[in-house]
């Protein structure tokens, strides 16, 4: 009798927020496949989509839903002479074929030199067609930013890019789900960006495998909604499938009054939808884990995978500590490839760049962390800051601000919208051996750039490390 | 796509963890807006070393690649499976995958498969020891056979049926469209549209 009522408290047990979001969305479910889900947003650019619409024309088939699909240009523009004719034949030919295709299937697209214009992950927001309890898609791993507003929201390949295109609708199967508590109150100088690099090192690039883990606790709820974007932003460096994050009144304030935000009787709609869209305080998450924000220091990577990081006040590891063979491999190869010896301290690390920019830290708070640190100071002699906004929306408005006179006062060179430096796709590479701190998501060997070397940092490490030079938080300023 | 249904070739051992997909294909090579040719990408730094196992010419014509744990991690690009392909790989061996990585692959009928550690380690023994070892992966029986060992191993049963049949996803889905047409008739109104254009 009473495994009886065990199991019907099981069967009423409450959801997580990505299991309610999970359940709006599905549109069939038959046992032995995977449930087929609705798409409410797709976002496109120019790398992984000529594959997916050529897909299309060759088995003659349209896009089902062009008013739930948007594109951009973002990952191999040039961020200078952007109305020039872009220099590379190949970058040419990709924004090219992704210009014909949009005007073929009829997909909104923005392009170089439109108001727009910027990296995907920061013009679905600032439009306000990324929302709370939507499932959202694009072919790039960082479609996790979107998690930021309580939306299911992940990277698909080239393939299900073209599913999406065709059906709006994408046959997936129901991750399981991770609860990150992040209780306290950062220190001054702590940023969201040290919140995540922490986490990621301490479960591991693996850790999230499997899991859309959804980030909680009073130290997520103090972040404004760009410091929650640059959280979810790096959930798929833990492995995770997307990262997500309850809406609440900063929501609210955020969406509203954006272009794309619900108007009239469907905002109060909305708005009453939005409200359910929590994790029920009896759901049962798959793990949970705890960070202590108190506890957080400004963070920095030495090694080559997003996992690889120390507070910034640590020395460089020494691989003979690590007990595990693999990880000990692992950082001794990336400790040759860094061309950095154990137990030297971070901060005496020199650095030959620093990128501001990237779907992870581009956006305008991020700029103005960087430039109230660098105002009235100089870059560093040796040391190049390259500052690129996420988005035109984001340039124009830090000039407006003067921004953009702070960075070029300090040395920085100010450019134009575009993903640049975080992979290298455009001009803006680093040199074999060279050095950069970056505020964007990924230090894998040559991703900046074939032979250069990253380090993941904040917007107010960057700004600090470029004044002094090397690897530095404003506190050493 | 292709049915799969069960492949014999010869393995080439990749002992390194955490290969992400900016190794398997390195982001200037994504260029290209066709699915083939990125054979000239694959583990493109790694191969400038004359000592990098995909240049000894013992392993030439193998067809399965035998990594580390944590394949595929990092970005979704589907390139760094059409590299694996194009290169002329049919399976890949991990004791873990990064989720999209296998995603993809299984929608492109690569076949990725996972072994404990541990196997993963005997088969490495084994093809280190003889570069021409034949491995044979059944996909019917979940079974690879080498060296007189048989391994099971666990696969989804609906992307099994998918690989074996060549069925491709978005015909399957095209099916469907109805259900979809259903759903889409109770959406809620206050969902977003991109067009037209606001300002
Ligand atoms: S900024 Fe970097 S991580 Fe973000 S979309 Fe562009 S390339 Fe990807």
């Amino acid at each position: 009798m009473q495994a009886f009522y065990l199991n019907q408290d099981r069967m009423i047990m409450g959801k997580t927020l990505a299991e309610k979001i999970w359940a709006d969305h599905v549109v069939r479910s038959a046992a032995g496949e995977p449930d087929l889900i609705y798409i409410d947003l797709h976002l496109i650019h120019e790398v992984t989509s000529p594959q997916a619409f050529d897909g299309l024309r060759l088995a003659g088939r349209k896009v089902r839903r062009p008013d739930l699909t948007i594109a951009t240009e973002d990952h191999n523009v040039p961020t200078l002479d952007i109305l020039k004719p872009i220099a590379d034949p190949i970058s040419k030919l990709q924004v090219d074929t992704l210009r014909a295709n949009c005007a073929e299937f009829g997909v909104r697209l923005h392009s170089l030199g439109d108001a727009e214009q910027g990296i995907v992950h920061v013009v679905g927001p600032q439009l306000g067609i990324t929302q709370p309890g939507m499932t959202i898609v694009c072919g790039d791993s960082h479609t996790s930013t979107h998690g930021a507003f309580g939306a299911l929201a992940f990277g698909i390949g080239t393939s299900e890019v073209e599913h999406v295109l065709a059906t709006q609708t994408l046959p997936l199967v129901r991750p399981k789900t991770m609860a990150i508590n992040v209780e306290g109150t950062l220190k001054a100088g702590v940023t969201s960006k040290d919140i995540i690099l922490a986490i990621i090192a301490k479960i591991g690039t693996g850790g999230g495998q499997g899991y859309v883990l959804e980030y909680r606790g009073s130290a997520i709820r103090a972040l404004s909604m760009e410091g929650r974007m640059t959280v979810c932003n790096m959930s798929i460096e833990a492995g995770a499938r997307a990262g997500l994050i309850a809406p609440d009144e900063v929501t609210y304030a955020y969406v509203q009054g954006k272009p794309h935000a619900p108007q009239g009787a469907d905002w109060s709609a909305a708005l009453a939808y939005w409200k359910t869209l929590q994790s029920d305080a009896d759901a049962k998450f798959d793990v949970e884990i705890s960070i202590n924000a108190d506890e957080l220091e400004p963070f920095v990577t030495w090694g080559t995978n997003p996992g690889q990081g120390l507070p910034l006040s640590a020395n460089v590891p020494n691989p003979a500590d690590i007990v595990d063979a693999e990880e000990r491999g692992a950082a001794e190869r990336a400790l040759t490839y860094m061309g950095l010896t154990a137990g030297t301290p971070l901060k005496s690390i020199k650095v030959d760049t620093v990128f501001l920019g990237s779907c992870t830290n581009g956006r305008i708070e991020d700029l103005r962390a960087a430039a109230a640190v660098l105002k009235g100071n100089k870059v560093a002699t040796g040391t190049r800051m390259l500052v690129v906004p996420g988005s035109d929306r984001v340039r124009v408005q830090a000039h407006e601000e003067g921004l953009d006179k702070v960075f070029i006062d300090a040395g920085a060179e100010w450019r134009n919208a575009g993903c640049s430096m975080c992979l290298g796709m455009n001009p803006d590479q680093l040199a074999v051996g060279e050095r950069s701190a970056s505020t964007s998501n990924r230090n894998f060997e040559g991703r900046q750039g074939k032979g250069g070397r990253t380090h993941l940092v904040s917007p107010l490490v960057a700004a600090a490390t470029a004044i002094r030079g090397t690897l530095s938080s404003p506190a050493d300023l | 796509m292709d049915k799969f249904l069960t492949h014999v070739g010869t393995a080439i051992p990749l002992r390194r963890s955490n290969v992400d997909t900016d190794q398997i294909i390195p982001a200037v090579y994504l260029k290209r807006v066709t699915k083939s040719g990125f054979e000239d990408g694959l583990f493109a730094a790694w191969r400038n070393d004359p000592e990098f196992v995909l240049n000894n010419r013992a392993y030439a014509g193998a067809t399965i690649l035998v990594a580390g744990a944590d394949f595929g991690t990092g970005s979704s690009r589907e390139h760094a499976v059409w590299a694996l392909q194009n290169y002329g790989f049919k399976v890949v061996i991990s004791s873990r995958f990064a989720d999209i990585f296998r995603g993809n692959s299984q929608k492109a009928g690569l076949l990725t498969i996972v072994l404990p550690e541990g196997d993963v380690e005997a088969l490495w023994e084994v093809i280190e020891k003889d570069p021409s070892a034949g491995i044979t992966v059944d996909l019917a029986k979940k079974e690879i056979s080498f060296a007189g060992k048989i391994l099971t191993f666990e696969l989804d049963d609906y992307v099994r049926w998918r690989l074996m049949e060549g069925l491709d996803d978005i015909g399957l889905t095209l099916q469907k469209m109805d259900e979809v047409g259903e759903f889409e008739a109770k959406r809620a109104s206050f969902k977003p549209k991109t067009l037209p254009v606001l300002s």
